[in-house]
């Protein structure tokens, strides 16, 4: 069963040490580039201190002679450095700034599709078993949480990370006393991120499991908008709502209130340590404490207004890494939920027995064709290295066949069909009989617990998925139409379909006629599922794709349940020429539709408990002829 | 657009403006620290006493901690301003939709409904704290750092006059440039999801034709797409942090330069070297207000899509709106179409129902019967005046259903929609919308009507048992019957089921109708059904056509005048013959 909606998890051990493995996989050139240019840059963002400090030294010994000729000598050259120092780390930011808008992009889009390449790889059981809109927040919510992270909090941790050590490996240059005083200062700042910041980052996952919440009733509430209508409902249902819209707000203003406190409060740790670094130095240089550090020069007021400078470079880093922590909490959730999703199984598959273009001779042996004959044969490699090949005849037969969605509960009991080439098989039951589930195990969406199912002979899981599906054309209960024209979504039943192939195959549905009637008759473009499409007109388009595929094997779930019994008379002369020369297999709660079968399965609990003709059925006056007189029910 | 919107914070209003006081406040200390800290620098440069260090010290502690009192106040408030608005948002949203007619829910996609109820007002919460917090903040800065930079500096201060224009106009020309490219791809954006959703809902289709590799391919080539412009877009933006740092590199070596020069050829009477510091300070705050204007300018700019859309389901005019002295009482459920025309938009060019008459007594049960989009459901709709008339009447109980209150005349016709729907939630509590002041003996009586006592009893739970979303632990048919249970809990003086009983069996469905008859026999019962064995014993059966009445009466006068009955019927009758001559 579908599940609820996923808070966030917090974020495994391990994941942001993945999430920077991909990045460099993707990129191994452009990465190490960026974060090199990210680096120099940061490091020559750090260089102007050394500069001030000079210059304001210089200054100091030239301002009591006035000789700003004497100065300039020594000044113009340390201020040309400090230009060229300047245009190059421009250069650096530049690029690092356009490097990371490519790579950001780049990495989220391969992400996107390496996530889509997978999926289309994982079992139907996947999509079953998680609801859609989870599914689809993947894609939107969790890598929207990467984009901050990988285009502005690992640049930004990288670089301040770089500028303070740089600022700090100065600071030891000029006077190790002052860097204490600002070290401690440093760790009240980091002590107080831990606080707040957890605060702030539990409130945020929160948020966003509020969010999910709000999401869910929501997306119930307005598809049943019409429902709330027909009731008068609107009072009731905005009152829940107001409910759950309360308990979002309160997780998102303390949320925020936490981020929002961080920044005023280490900003002015700043400033405070500003005045305790400035009276820390007036305090040394008045009572003339022994300065220690690696230059070796004593406290001096060119060491101390450049420390000033240093201080505020050092807070207001730190100050912006701990700004990051709420963009990275957020950052690695998603993450760990994209990892999540990545490491399901995928389906796996390893039948060998593959469909080949065929030609047979008339002494009845087959030979490969290169080209498409129309005719097709299963290509059989043996263990012992010969080959064989199988005309494909649509021969299908279950054997004693067992299978539970679950393992508890078996929704098939020794179950067997045999359908000959050509005969139209049909299933009834009441909803829940198994009947759809024996259309799953055929085109392996699910595989069977026990028994066998072979195809023209050949144990299905012996057939490569995609070919068995190939030979398999099914029009399913839930029509779903793809975005494109009506032609486009035809021709997905057989890619290298003609219009005119096509447009016969829509015929044969008896889809032609209205299609023609439409505006733009088969360019139309359809949207939203052919939401501007009738149901029933929905269905006549899918049968006219499974037609165009031309298969040998036909499985109809329900597949003209909204069309009415009217129309279905029209359609019905197409869709017997459909059928003919094909193994059908029919599922319809409509007796009508399948009473001309040549079998007729009756379902219960999973079980057949009937089988035979619609002339012999009726004759066993059973269950089947019950539902016929209409003295049964069938739920 | 943004009046409309600057209606939700009502209540927020106060924390709005204490946040924008509070900010100012915080402006001004921070934009005048400089100016303490040239000073202390001065004083230490001067040599002067720990005294007055110590005093300037004070000074500049208690200045950080009003500052933080001011930032972490404003922060309080602003949280609580953004997040109450986003809340009052969504509940205006929501309450809006609440009103909506079937015509306006029409216009709007579920999903779209949701997207714009979260993501949407998410995006505005967020631009709303950042506008509250550095729209005023970044220009005042910016004025203050100016202003100070101007009193102290004197001629330092020149650099800025190069350096704002430029900056300015760039940072201008970027957003200029990034927001059409941004709005381009957000839209793209949406496709790109909208196709995946479409891929996880087909994943059948897509596996049963084995189409995983042409999926593959199309989304490979979708994103591909998208990657191309969202770079271009990003890469606009990401040339605001160079420029920014050119100004700020600019103005470092103009004012060591030009400051050096100038306080050494003036031996420090005009400039000294603690407004050297301070003009590096400044220029950093001046060019970091400039900077962030330019982020808020780009954000919202983003948002402003989003703002887009949440306006327009505010500003969705209900299609229905109560009358001015509503009639409050139904008399009776006689139902009169007179001269009726319909159509779903003023712009469609087909009528989906054209000229319908129809008179039908209190207590009837009217059978409507007809092929695919012949107007059924649209027919039906009217009753409860789910849509207007276009042209004609419709009367219930002898009046207009436009002159009655609109929770009156629902309350008094029952509608199950075919797209029928049941809510997480107990059957109980599903039950209980048709009415939630029934008793446990109204709803077993109403469940034994419709059939459905048995199954539900059946449960583990009984009328306990959860519904899961979109009710898929129970059946088609189930599912229908405690659909009808729950219109019947309304007591309505006129019950339509439209479709209603379509999954379930014919014995079933003889049995709910039968008891339906017996046991509210002056109820108006509508009952559009596919099969004719569901309408065959009305007092008065409609086929319909191709939007028209194509013909009334009695099951045995159609099957004398009705082509269109008769070969209905005969299909179903004798289907297996029919399919013998057609095969």
């Amino acid at each position: 069963m579908a599940k609820m909606h996923r808070p966030p998890m917090p974020p495994k051990k391990g994941t942001f040490g993945r999430v920077l493995k991909m990045l460099f996989g993707y990129y191994p050139v452009l990465v190490p580039l960026a974060a090199f240019c990210v680096l120099f840059a940061a490091v020559v963002a750090a260089a102007p201190d050394v500069f001030i400090q000079k210059v304001i030294a210089l200054i100091e010994k030239w301002y009591i002679t006035r000789d700003w000729n004497g100065a300039a000598a020594e000044l113009i050259p340390m201020i040309s450095i400090l230009v060229v120092l300047y245009i190059v780390a421009m250069l650096a930011v530049a690029l690092h700034t356009q490097l990371m808008a490519y790579i950001t992009q780049g990495f989220l889009s391969k992400l996107r599709c390496t996530m889509f390449d997978k999926m289309q790889n994982f079992p139907v059981r996947y999509f079953d078993t998680h609801r859609h809109g989870d599914i689809m927040s993947h894609y939107t919510n969790d890598i929207d949480t990467l984009r901050q992270l990988v285009s502005q909090s690992l640049p930004m941790l990288l670089r301040a990370g770089v500028t303070i050590l740089s600022v700090l490996c100065i600071m030891l240059y000029y006077s190790a006393w002052m860097t204490l005083v600002i070290l401690t200062g440093a760790i009240a700042i980091l002590v107080i991120t831990k606080k707040v910041g957890g605060g702030s980052a539990k409130y945020f996952i929160r948020q966003q499991k509020s969010l999910g919440r709000t999401e869910g009733f929501v997306q119930e509430m307005m598809n049943g908008q019409k429902v709330v209508k027909v009731f008068s409902h609107e009072d009731k249902s905005q009152k829940e709502f107001d409910e759950i819209n309360m308990a979002l707000y309160e997780d998102s203003r303390r949320a925020h209130a936490y981020a929002n406190m961080m920044g005023p409060i280490n900003q002015n740790i700043g400033n405070i340590l500003y005045v305790l670094v400035a009276m820390a130095g007036g305090l040394f240089l008045v009572t003339g404490v022994k300065n220690v550090s690696f230059s070796g020069l004593a406290f001096s007021i060119s060491i101390i207004v450049p420390f000033l400078n240093m201080t505020k470079q050092f807070t207001g880093n730190v100050n912006q890494m701990s700004q990051q922590i709420n963009s990275i909490v957020m950052g690695l959730a998603g993450a760990a939920r994209l990892f999540g999703m990545m490491d399901e199984a995928a389906e796996a598959d390893d039948g060998y027995v593959t469909l080949v273009n065929a030609k047979f001779a008339p002494d009845g042996s087959v030979t490969e064709s290169g080209v498409r004959t129309g005719q097709w044969a299963w290509r059989h490699p043996h263990s012992d290295g010969t080959l064989t090949y199988t005309p494909l005849m649509g021969d299908v037969c279950l054997e004693k066949v067992d299978f539970g969605y679950v393992e508890e509960k078996k929704v098939l009991e020794d179950v067997s069909v045999y359908a000959k080439p050509g005969q139209k098989v049909a299933f009834v039951g009441a909803t829940g009989a198994g009947k759809t589930t024996i259309t799953n195990l055929l085109n392996r969406f699910y595989d069977i617990a026990d028994g066998k199912i072979r195809y023209d002979g050949i144990n299905i899981n012996k057939i490569k998925k995609s070919d068995l599906r190939r030979s398999l054309g099914i029009v399913l209960q839930d029509t779903n139409l793809f975005t494109g024209t009506v032609m486009d979504n035809i021709r997905y039943g057989r890619l290298e379909a003609t219009d005119e192939e096509c447009r016969e195959a829509a015929r044969l549905a008896g889809a032609d006629d209205f299609i023609t009637r439409l505006p733009d008759g088969y360019d139309t473009e359809l949207s939203n599922n052919g939401a501007n499409l009738s149901q029933g007109q929905r269905q006549l388009i899918a049968i006219a794709r499974a037609a165009v595929a031309d298969p040998p094997v036909m499985i109809l779930d329900e597949a003209t349940s909204s069309i009415d019994t009217r129309t279905e008379a029209i359609v019905q002369r197409g869709m017997d020429k459909l059928m003919e020369g094909r193994t059908v297999f029919v599922i319809a709660h409509r007796l009508s539709t399948i009473m001309n079968s040549d079998v007729i399965m009756v379902l219960d609990h999973g079980r057949i408990i009937e089988r035979g003709s619609h002339a012999e059925l009726l004759e066993q006056k059973g269950t089947y002829y019950r539902l016929y007189t209409g003295a049964f029910e069938l739920e | 657009m943004l009046k409309r919107l600057a209606k939700c914070i009502r209540e927020f209003k106060l924390p709005t403006i204490l946040t924008l006081i509070f900010i100012v406040g915080e402006a001004i200390i921070e934009t005048s620290i400089p100016f303490i800290t040239a000073n202390l620098v001065n004083q230490i440069k001067a040599g002067a006493g720990m005294d007055e260090i110590i005093k300037n010290g004070i000074i500049l502690a208690v200045m950080a901690c009003v500052s933080l009192a001011c930032g972490g106040i404003a922060g309080l408030t602003c949280a609580k301003a953004s997040a109450g608005f986003a809340k009052n948002l969504r509940h205006d949203i929501f309450a809006r939709i609440q009103t909506y007619s079937f015509e306006n829910i029409d216009k709007f996609s579920s999903a779209s409904l949701v997207t714009r109820l979260t993501t949407d007002v998410t995006n505005v919460q967020m631009s709303f704290m950042m506008l509250i917090r550095t729209a005023i903040r970044s220009p005042l800065m910016l004025l203050f750092s100016v202003i100070m930079a101007y009193i102290m500096g004197g001629a330092l201060s020149t650099a800025f006059v190069v350096v704002i224009p430029v900056l300015g106009f760039g940072l201008y020309m970027v957003g200029r440039k990034a927001m059409p490219a941004f709005r381009r791809v957000f839209k793209k954006y949406d496709q790109l999801n909208e196709s995946i959703e479409e891929n996880v809902r087909g994943i059948r289709v897509v596996k049963g034709f084995s189409r995983e590799e042409y999926e593959k391919d199309k989304f490979g080539s979708a994103a591909e797409n998208i990657r191309k412009d969202f770079t271009r877009a990003e890469r606009i933006v990401a040339l605001n942090t160079p420029l920014m740092n050119l100004c700020m590199y600019f103005n470092t070596v103009f004012v060591l330069f030009i400051g050096a020069k100038l306080v050494i050829q003036n031996g420090g009477t005009t400039i000294d070297i603690g407004q050297i510091s301070a003009m590096l300070t400044y220029g950093m705050q001046i060019l970091m207000s400039l900077m962030m204007l330019s982020m808020i300018y780009v954000m919202l700019t983003m948002s402003t899509e989003s703002a887009k859309r949440i306006c327009e389901v505010l500003e969705e005019a209900p299609a229905l709106q109560n009358p001015e002295n509503p009639v409050m009482t139904v008399a009776d459920g006689s139902i009169d179409f007179e001269n009726v025309s319909f159509k779903y938009s003023s712009k469609a060019k087909k009528f989906a129902l054209a000229d319908i008459n129809l008179h039908i007594r209190s207590g009837q049960t009217v059978g409507i019967i007809g092929g695919t989009g012949s107007s059924k459901s649209s027919l039906v709709q009217l009753i409860p005046r789910l849509y207007d008339v276009t042209k004609g009447a419709v009367r219930v109980g002898g009046k207009d259903v436009r002159e009655y209150d609109l929770d009156i005349l629902r309350g008094a016709v029952a509608m199950v929609l075919q797209k029928n729907l049941l809510f997480s939630g107990t059957i109980n509590e599903n039950l209980r919308w048709g009415n939630a002041d029934a008793t446990d003996e109204e709803i077993r009586h109403a469940c034994r009507l419709a059939q459905a006592d048995e199954f539900i009893n059946s449960f583990p739970d009984g009328y306990e048992t959860k519904i899961e979303q979109g009710g898929t632990n129970v059946s088609g048919g189930q599912k229908q019957r405690l659909c009808i249970v729950r219109a019947l809990l309304k007591k309505p003086k006129i019950l339509i089921l439209d479709d209603s009983t379509s999954a379930v069996d014919t014995k079933t469905d003889a049995l709910i109708r039968r008891g339906l008859k017996t046991y509210i026999p002056e109820t108006t019962k509508i009952i559009i059904a596919q099969r004719v064995a569901s309408v065959e014993d009305a007092d008065l059966i409609i086929v319909m056509d191709n939007g028209r009445i194509a013909d009334a009466g009695t099951h045995a006068e159609l099957l004398e005048k009705s082509e269109i009955y008769k070969e209905v019927f005969t299909q179903q009758t004798k289907g297996g013959e029919n399919d013998g001559e057609n095969a």
